[in-house]
Order: C-alpha cells, then structure tokens, then sequence
C-alpha cells in the first residue's frame, strides 16, 4: 500500500548541508503495523515528514495506493510526538476531534457520529465536553490519537507518539493502539526510539543505522496476539527479538 | 474579596494624603484643592450640560479613531506578519513613525483637516495604531508551526486554517495590543482638545476652566472623570480577554 523507495532527504547546502536520510527503501502492507527503529537524531522524524508529505524529500519517492504522492497525501493522518502543540486549545474534545472532518464532505449527523466513534475507541466519551488543558498528557494524545482515526486515513503516521508521556501511561498508550487498530482497521507507521516498544507493537521492525539513515535490516516480529504487556514482554521470542534489533542499532 | 480591599486601601490612602497636603497648605490650595472639594466638583459635573456634551464629543472620537486603529492595524499587521518581503521593506518606516509624538502632528493636521473632530480622530489613531500593529505582526510569528503542520497534514484548507487556526492563536495578542491602543487613543484625543484650542471635549472644557477661571478644582476633576473612563475601559478589555480569549487554566495564557 506504502511504497517508499530511494527516499532520501539533505537539508541546507554546500558546506551546511546535512544528510539527515541516506538511502530509505521500505514497504507498509494493508493491515501492517510497522515500526521504524533507530537511534537518536538518525533521521527518524524527517523521514515520517516526508511520507507524510509535510517536507519534499531531496531524492527517492514515495507511493500510497499506487500513486506517487506529492503534498500531502489525501488518505493519511499524523500523531506527533508533542500532543500538547498539536490540539487547538481554545476547542473542546470533541472539537478537536471534528476539526479536520469540516472539508470532508461529511453531513453534520456524519461528523457527529465520528466524533462520538472515535472517541469511544480511545475510551474518552465522558471527555468530550472538556477542553485539552483539562487533560493529562497521556489523555491528550488519545484525542490527538482521536482525530486521527475519526479522519479515517488508510494510513496513520505516528511520530514517537509516546515519548512525551510516563512510563504506566506509555504502556497503556500501546495496548490502545494495538486495540483500536483492530477494531479500527488500521494500517499503522510508527517512528519510536524505543527499542521494546518497537518488538511489542509491530508486525514488522525496520532497524534504521545512525545518520545518514539507511534500513540496516527488516525483522518480522511473530509475536501471538493479542499481546500483554507482562507475558509477551516475557516471553522467550520477544527477549530474543529486542536483543537483535539493540544489537543492530548499537552495531 | 481581600485584593479588592488591598486596592482601596492604596486609593483611601491617596486621598488622605492629598486632603492633608493641601489643607495643611504643603502644597498651595490654589493649585491643588483637596480631594473632598475635587470630588464634589467631580459629582457636580454631571450637573453641567457644557460637560455633558465636551464629553460625548470626546468619548465618540475616540471610540471612531479607536475603532479605525484597530482596524487599519490588524489588517496592515496580518499582510505585515505574512509576507516577509513586505516586512522587511515596511518596517523602517513603521520604526521611524512609531515613536512621532502625535501632539506634535497637530499643526500639520490642523492645516490639512481643520480643527473639527476630524482632527482629533486622525491624531487619536495615528497615535493608537501602533501597538496593534506591532502585536499583530508579532503574534503572527507566534504562531506555533506544529498547529500549522498539523492542520496541514490533515488538508485543512489554506482559508480555513487561517481562520481557525491562524485567527485564534493570535487573538490573545491581538487583544492586549487593543488595549494599549485604547489609552493611548484616549490620552491623544484629550491631548489635542486641549492643545488645538477652539474645539470641544474634555480637554478643552478642563483647558477653559483652567486658563480663564483658575478653577484648579474643576480641572482636576475633569481629570478624575477621564482617569475613571479610562479604568473601565481597560477593565472592559480585561473582561473580554478572560471571557473569549483566554484558555488554559486561570492566568495561563498570554
């Protein structure tokens, strides 16, 4: 479905120029959920702008459906990292949740049961009425994670969406994910520094080497579902996984 | 309410010590009546139909030249704020009137406008323009590139997250610059009265009193009246400000 190949990005020129992304080739299937994984500052964050078609790539191209995507494509939703910048805060839950329903071409009836959907997915019905800075930060993001799924994108690209939130509220953050995945249909990209969370989440792990990034390896994560925090984290294959993509990044 | 109290307490005060200081002759009682006579003469104005009208004439002019300020200064601001090139070729000059006494406009007004109300509004505005300006343009700056990229991502139009996005973020600034613009059209519409001569308002009704009679009382209660006008309508902004443009928790926003 995600086509990426060749994708590279430098910024600046001459003397400054930085090559943030080397040489990226990948795919995401139907269904996948799919992990990029690689240390600090290898270009994680620039390569999901580029897919996202917030920033043109310098090389390489990427495709969704088929169809080379140049702008932002029409069938894809972000979660960033840092949810507190990315909700409106002068609108409520469910405000936030509808704002990118508005050029839908959806009814009001539509947007409303959307709205309600989503949030009951994420397990924020009662929230709806409030607006974001009543929230913990662990609550915001599943607004933000809300609106993603309310926008019903054929892919959701989520910049280390947990990374801004404690350890317990991470976890939690995770098992919703995997959750409303299911119930959701979703096909999932997801860019984390986290080693563990990457094993834990994903169908598949693609290991990316420090700046400028290439995909070092492509590691099939066959874990049973549906996962637990406490038994698969325990369990003898994800112990094994984990260890190969740390020894991967640290090589 | 004990900040309340603590308020009046500084203003009881006030009072106090300016009753004594002229009463006790410290300063000389022609030049500063004390408070007890100040404030009668302040209630007895409403009794004055000439004050009566000086201060419609003045509380008008400034709400139009108010109102053509705000106006003229958030539209420049939003063109301003979002094409650096003409930022870049404006702010010099911008620079260079900002700091222009607009008092020292009111020769060049007169001859060109008259001395009618005109010529009060065009100074009032002229004066009050720049804070709105400059906060708009500056709030446009502020506005934070992830709500953008957000919005971007997501294919909100370009019209519409201006107006949902764009408008909003900036309103909070927008605002606190009004209110500047407000004291300052009414400190510039006062000013001019009193300078321009031959007009009405409040500052040619306190000019008269205080050149022709003396009536040092009558003066400073016309100066009261327009320091109590002034308090409420800082006061009206602020409202508005927690009403429709603050979100977050109490005091948490700009």
């Amino acid at each position: 479905m995600l086509d990426v190949s060749g994708l590279g990005h430098t910024y600046g020129s001459g003397d400054k120029a930085h090559t943030a992304v080397g040489e990226v080739s990948f795919t995401v299937e139907p269904g996948e959920l799919v992990c990029i994984v690689g240390p600090s500052g290898c270009g994680k964050s620039t390569l999901l702008r580029c897919v996202a078609g917030l920033l043109e790539p310098s090389k390489g191209s990427v495709s969704l459906h088929g169809n080379a995507v140049s702008g932002v494509p029409d069938d894809l939703a972000v979660v960033f990292q840092d949810y507190s910048r990315s909700l409106l805060p002068w609108r409520t839950v469910a405000g936030n949740v509808e704002f990118p329903l508005r050029d839908r071409g959806l009814s009001k009836a539509q947007r409303r049961d959307r709205v309600a959907e989503a949030l009951s997915w994420v397990g924020l019905s009662k929230a709806a009425g409030k607006h974001p800075w009543q929230l913990s930060g662990g609550m915001q993001q599943r607004v933000c994670i809300a609106r993603a799924l309310a926008y019903r994108p054929a892919l959701m690209l989520m910049d280390e969406p947990f990374a801004s939130v404690d350890a317990q509220t991470r976890a939690d953050l995770e098992d919703l994910v995997l959750k409303v995945r299911e119930e959701a249909d979703m096909t999932v990209l997801l860019v984390t520094h986290d080693i563990d969370e990457s094993v834990y989440l994903a169908d598949r792990v693609l290991v990316l080497s420090g700046s400028p990034s290439t995909v070092v390896e492509t590691l099939k994560v066959d874990l049973p579902g549906p996962r637990d925090q406490i038994t698969t984290r325990g369990s003898e294959t994800f112990v094994r996984l984990r260890t190969e993509v740390a020894q991967l990044i640290r090589h | 309410m004990p900040s309340l109290v603590r308020k009046l307490v500084g203003l009881v005060g006030f009072l106090l010590l300016w009753e004594a200081a002229s009463r006790s002759g410290l300063v000389s009682p022609k030049s500063v009546p004390p408070a007890s006579e100040v404030l009668a003469r302040f209630v007895g104005l409403f009794a004055d139909r000439k004050f009566l009208v000086d201060v419609v004439s003045t509380v008008l002019s400034w709400a139009i030249a108010l109102g053509c300020a705000v106006v003229l200064a958030v539209l420049l601001g939003l063109v301003l704020g979002s094409v650096p090139v003409l930022r870049a070729i404006a702010m010099p000059i911008v620079e260079f009137l900002r700091p222009l006494p607009a008092v020292a406009l009111i020769p060049l007004v007169i001859s060109l406008l008259g001395t009618d109300a005109q010529t009060k509004i065009v100074l009032a505005a002229f004066a009050a323009a720049w804070p709105t300006l400059m906060n708009t343009i500056y709030a446009l700056g502020e506005v934070d590139p992830q709500l953008a990229d957000t919005a971007r991502s997501f294919r909100v139009g370009r019209a519409r997250t201006f107006l949902t996005v764009t408008l909003p973020s900036i309103s909070p600034f927008v605002l606190t610059g009004v209110r500047i613009s407000a004291s300052i059209a009414l400190i510039a519409v006062v000013g001019t009265e009193f300078l321009a001569g031959g007009s009405v308002g409040l500052g040619q009704y306190a000019y008269v009193w205080g050149t022709s009679g003396g009536r040092m009382d009558v003066v400073l209660a016309a100066a009261v009246f327009a320091g109590v006008f002034g308090c409420l309508v800082n006061a009206g902004f602020s409202l508005v400000q927690r009403k429709w443009v603050s979100w977050g928790p109490e005091g948490a926003t700009a």
